[in-house]
This record gives structure tokens, C-alpha cells and sequence, in this order.
């Protein structure tokens, strides 16, 4: 299963699942998807404290999925899709390339066994 | 200044094959076995193709749409045991971008009649800036990803 295969690339890419695999962590990322915002504006949809909240931003700091800044004394966080998108992008595509050759070498040896198996036989 | 950006991962891809090692082996080995499988979508045609296996040798292919973009495999074999082990490096252009460098690894293995494939890659891929707007895509994609998956870890509990 290719999604489960995902969790296999890289330790960067299973912090960035672990990051993922929270609602109010992803609640959060969308947010960010939208553009920036200071750590209260990114707390104010949910019923938390804003030391939950930052707890959450490290994780998805850890991930690599949000990046902070202090400015001052106000803390923004805005996404940071560039783990992402190359994991997602190019390993994807390479994986799913070659599970596909996988697909038509097993056809080529099934289809080809009757021929071989006599071969095969060869003591 | 231009930014660029390298990703190093490694991916892991296994399958039990109904045939012997030595069949499979011979499906990575013989040119003629191997472009049965070793192809791009059904309707690419191949452009350049060159095959020497053996350590030392290399193997070229070139595949894409007609007209459209060429997906160039370029390979060099560092180790091959028969129908046991094949170690290969190659890279991967896209016309004339050079997308990854990988180090290869097949391994076969006998497991009661059939064959264990193990393929291991462990590569550089490299990305630049003109990728940029697959990158929104692509954290969405990742989203819709992660709720696949664990919608299925659920349903498995």
C-alpha cells in the first residue's frame, strides 16, 4: 500500500506524519495554508490553552511542516511545504513509477511461465 | 541568487513473484526479457535504449509521449550476483534536467517456490524553484494522504 509505503521514506517525512496525525495539528496547518499568523490568532478556533497550542506548534515545527519566527514579541508561523512537496512530488512519482514495473514484471513472468517452467525442471 | 533544494531518501519496495530467482533474475539481465516490463505508460514510445549487463556496464532508456518530454534512465552496474543480488546507480533526467542520482538494489531471495523481491533506492532528488507551484498541490495532496490513511488505520482496528 503505497500510503503506508510513505511512512518508509525518511525519518523527516514519519516526524512530518506524526505531526499530521492530530485534528487540531492539522486544524492548524490549514489555517496556515491560508498565510501566516501570530501563535493567538492561530489559537483562537480551539478550545485551548495557548501553551496546548504551542506544544502542537513544536510538533509541527519538528515535522518540518510549519516555520516560526519571533518578530518582536509576537511569535508568526507560516507553512513550510518545501518537506512536502519533495517527498510528495518526485519519490511518489519514482515509487509509483517502478510499483508499476513491478505490476508488468509479474504479468511478464506469469505470462512466460508455461515456457520457462520446462527450464526450470532441469535437475 | 537561485534557490535550490535536494531531498535525500530512501524507499523500500517489496513483492513475492510466482517464479524462481533465476527467472527473475534473467527478467533484469536479458534486454529482451527486461523491455517486457521495463517501460513507461502504455502509449510512450521509446526513443534510445542501450543495454550491457554487466559491472562496468551501463543501460540507457529514453521514454515519453510522442513529442512530449523525455524521461531518460541512465544506469551503471557496480555489482550483479545471479540471481541473488543486482546493485546499480542511475539518473534521472527530464529532458535535459537532471530530476535524481540513485544508488539501486535489488535482492532476490528463494522463499518456497517463489521469489522475494526486495528494491531498495536511496537517492538524491533534486528540486528547483520552477517546482515551485507543485508545492501547494502537494501539501494538499499530503493532507487528503493522511486522512486516506488514517481512515484505513481505523478501519483496520
Amino acid at each position: 500500500m503505497i500510503l503506508k509505503h510513505m511512512l518508509q521514506y525518511s525519518p523527516d517525512l514519519d516526524l512530518a506524519f506524526q505531526a499530521l496525525a492530530d485534528p487540531a495539528r492539522r486544524g492548524m496547518l490549514e489555517r496556515l495554508t491560508l498565510g501566516p499568523a501570530s501563535v493567538s490568532e492561530l489559537a483562537r478556533p480551539f478550545d485551548m490553552t495557548l501553551s496546548a497550542i504551542v506544544q502542537h506548534l513544536k510538533v509541527l515545527e519538528a515535522g518540518g511542516l510549519v516555520r516560526t519566527e519571533k518578530v518582536g514579541r509576537v511569535r508568526t508561523c507560516q507553512i513550510e511545504p518545501a518537506a512536502l512537496s519533495a517527498a510528495e512530488g518526485w519519490i511518489n512519482q519514482r515509487r509509483t513509477t517502478w510499483e508499476q514495473r513491478f505490476d508488468r514484471l509479474e504479468q511478464y513472468l506469469n505470462e512466460t511461465a508455461d515456457a520457462a517452467e520446462d527450464k526450470d525442471k532441469q535437475p | 541568487m537561485t534557490e535550490r533544494s535536494v531531498t535525500h531518501a530512501t524507499f523500500c519496495i517489496e513483492r513475492t513473484l510466482s517464479a524462481s530467482p533465476a527467472r527473475v533474475f534473467k527478467a533484469f539481465a536479458e534486454q529482451k526479457a527486461k523491455d517486457a516490463w521495463f517501460t513507461g505508460a502504455p502509449h510512450w514510445v521509446r526513443t534510445e535504449r542501450s543495454m550491457d549487463f554487466r559491472v562496468g556496464g551501463r543501460e540507457t532508456s529514453s521514454v515519453g509521449e510522442p513529442g512530449g518530454v523525455q524521461h531518460r534512465f541512465d544506469a551503471t552496474y557496480y555489482d550483479i550476483v545471479p540471481s541473488e543480488r543486482i546493485v546499480f546507480t542511475y539518473a534521472m533526467h527530464l529532458d535535459e534536467t537532471l530530476m535524481s542520482v540513485s544508488i539501486t538494489t535489488i535482492e532476490l531471495a528463494a522463499v518456497g517456490g517463489k521469489t522475494r523481491l526486495k528494491f531498495t533506492e536511496q537517492g538524491a532528488f533534486l528540486l528547483d524553484p520552477a517546482d515551485a507551484p507543485q508545492r501547494e498541490q502537494g501539501t494538499h495532496f499530503l493532507m487528503d494522504a493522511v486522512e486516506a490513511f488514517l481512515a484505513s488505520e481505523a478501519a483496520e482496528a
